[in-house]
């Protein structure tokens, strides 16, 4: 576990398919993580993020495609010769050993001398923080020391790739947030390459380099967490990750767009051309009293979260604006809200 | 009181109410009959019976031929039914019924019917030595009926159901993850067989061990019929004191010595099989 070890074992998936009976899994997946970098499998439940785990752990082999890490081909090796540490949904910890013998266990499969396996799992516990904790059984550990015995376990072996299964989902929301964290502190000191599975959005923004969005068996868009917050490559991707405004219309001029209600805004880099387009607001680039690009309507709904205030803004029949702000404005008040050009991102060819 | 006493409460009220038809059924047909056995075996305030039946060579015999009978159709028993019990717990949902059919089948035939099926299949001129002589792996007939051989196969027959079921119980809940987890952390699938699964599904092989080893202590119809008179175990030898000698305090004395074996035993293994899982 020398932190101080230069790992280059990058993870590349080359149109990895599956499929399950008539239920298309994963329809040719190809992406690459490279060494030491923390990607983030982000979808729906159903999208195909599981599978396309298990693909890489070994517990499923693709009908088509290749795994390779750190330019070894392991798509027909048995999930015990990959080296792929794994923290699973439910951790997965065997209830019939200690602490210290579930993170042994990896070491004592691969043959390592007793003395050594003791040293290092002392020192994978320290990683953790779970010294003096070795004798105790699973079930006596409380949620967050059960995963930090599930991370220990999954990293103390040198494993070249470490796989989370959303390992967070079964934690408090404070305990959640302290353990990304450390999750992330620890990823960094190891240098581990790193694929994390998650359906929630706010998650994967918080840990990753990269994000990955998947749906229907496909990878939507990926990128780094602002690249696919700002600028989403389709429908999609906006509405799955964060709140938004998506307003239809249609291209009339040079950053010129005629919204199907019969506004028209002005919004940035549109360099022309014709066909239909979809805007992306995010709700707190909306602001009240804006200077451009201006609806006015009626707040139907004002929720108050502490930081900022929410509102529900019907500007027409059919059609509300989700404001995020600073300002507190009661239900049933009328209110001008709009956005700057520059804070539209342009989706193409949407219908 | 909280609520929740009150429900506990209730509950362990109703539980009283609804065990007393058992209760009463179990003192009239068992408690008084085995009591009065027990007073036969002491008639006159004599130990005699006792003396007898444990000090007599050939009574001694008996009672150890039939703890290695019954230990000898647990291992057999474990050893058959622990991998039938592991593949229709890991397999689909339809060869889990299909398999569970398949081992309660026997259960609705008569004991009896079964035990004389096997005479048929095991005589010299049975079955099984038919089809291996047709086959030509053997060239007379192999002695599988009125001697050991063909008692330990009725009783293992008759006992593979009470080994399977609790085994399946026990492998159907082992998390598959777990398994999956030593698969990925290293271990082959036979050593993560048998340093996961195994260990975790020990609750479920002590429990058929225990079934299995008590009711073939008392095994009566099999070793009857299928030992030809040669293989006497303790309930054959009751069955005779009361039957042709008409030795009730005898019998009773058997009676009393078979059931403490047997308390013995089941005492025994809950003791290993606790230590085992603690």
């Amino acid at each position: 576990m020398a932190a101080q070890e230069v790992r280059d074992a990058d993870l590349r998936v080359d149109g990895v398919a599956k499929r399950y009976g008539a239920v298309v899994a994963l329809g040719g997946v190809s992406l690459s993580v490279a060494a030491g970098e923390f990607l983030t499998i982000l979808g729906p439940s159903g999208s195909g993020k599981t599978t396309l785990l298990k693909v890489v752990a070994g517990f499923e082999f693709p009908d088509a495609g290749r795994v390779t890490v750190g330019g070894a081909d392991i798509t027909d090796v048995s999930p015990a010769k990959r080296n792929i540490g794994m923290v699973f949904q439910n951790y997965a910890l065997f209830p019939h050993m200690s602490v210290a013998r579930n993170i042994a266990f990896p070491l004592q499969m691969r043959g390592v001398p007793k003395s050594e396996i003791d040293r290092r799992v002392i020192q994978a516990m320290a990683l953790v923080e779970l010294q003096g904790y070795g004798e105790r059984l699973p079930s006596q550990l409380s949620g967050g020391q059960q995963q930090r015995v599930a991370l220990a376990r999954a990293v103390v072996f040198d494993p070249t790739l470490l796989l989370l299964d959303e390992p967070f989902g079964a934690l408090d929301r404070k305990l959640r947030e302290s353990m990304q964290l450390e999750v992330r502190r620890l990823q960094r000191r190891l240098g581990l390459t790193t694929v994390f599975i998650t359906h929630d959005q706010e998650e994967a923004l918080v840990l990753s380099d990269r994000i990955a969005v998947m749906d229907g068996g496909a990878i939507r868009q990926i990128g780094a967490p602002d690249e696919i917050y700002d600028r989403p490559a389709d429908d999609f991707v906006a509405q799955f990750i964060g709140e938004s405004n998506l307003l239809v219309g249609e291209i009339a001029a040079p950053d010129r767009v005629v919204l199907d209600g019969g506004t028209s805004v002005t919004v940035r880099g549109l360099d022309g051309g014709h066909g239909r387009v979809r805007l992306l607001v995010r709700p707190e680039k909306m602001a009240i009293d804006s200077a451009t690009n201006r609806f006015t309507g009626t707040i139907v709904e004002a929720v108050y979260l502490g930081e900022a205030h929410k509102l529900r803004v019907k500007v027409a029949e059919g059609v509300e604006l989700l404001v995020r702000g600073h300002r507190a404005v009661p239900t049933g008040a009328r209110v001008t809200v709009g956005f700057a050009p520059e804070d539209a991102h342009v989706i193409r060819g949407a219908g | 009181m909280t609520p929740a006493d009150r429900v506990r409460r209730r509950a362990v009220g109703s539980a009283i109410v609804l065990s007393v038809p058992a209760v009463l059924l179990l003192l009239a047909l068992f408690a008084v009959p085995l009591l009065r056995l027990l007073a036969l075996s002491v008639e006159g305030g004599s130990l005699v019976a006792y003396q007898r039946a444990l000090t007599n060579e050939l009574y001694l015999r008996v009672i150890f031929e039939t703890f290695k009978i019954a230990a000898v159709v647990t291992l057999l028993t474990l050893a058959l039914g622990y991998p039938v019990a592991y593949v229709m717990a890991t397999s689909g949902r339809v060869w889990q019924l299909v398999g569970i059919a398949f081992v309660l089948l026997p259960f609705w035939t008569s004991i009896l019917v079964r035990t004389y099926a096997w005479m048929v299949m095991l005589g010299r001129n049975g079955v099984v030595n038919r089809t291996l002589i047709g086959w030509g792996v053997i060239d007379s007939p192999l002695p599988l009926l009125n001697n050991l051989a063909g008692v330990l196969i009725g009783m293992v027959h008759v006992l593979l159901p009470y080994m399977i079921l609790p085994v399946f119980n026990a492998v159907k809940k082992v998390d598959p993850n777990l398994v999956l987890a030593a698969e990925g952390l290293g271990a082959p699938r036979w050593r993560a067989f048998l340093r996961v699964t195994l260990p975790l599904t020990m609750n479920g092989v002590a429990a058929g061990v225990t079934l299995v080893f008590t009711l073939s202590l008392g095994f009566f119809i099999t070793p009857a019929l299928l030992g030809g008179g040669r293989v006497v175990m303790i309930a054959n030898l009751i069955e005779e004191q009361v039957r042709e000698l008409l030795n009730w305090a005898f019998a009773g004395a058997l009676s009393a010595i078979l059931l403490a074996l047997t308390l013995a035993a089941f005492w025994g293994i809950s003791r290993i099989a606790r230590t085992r899982s603690a």
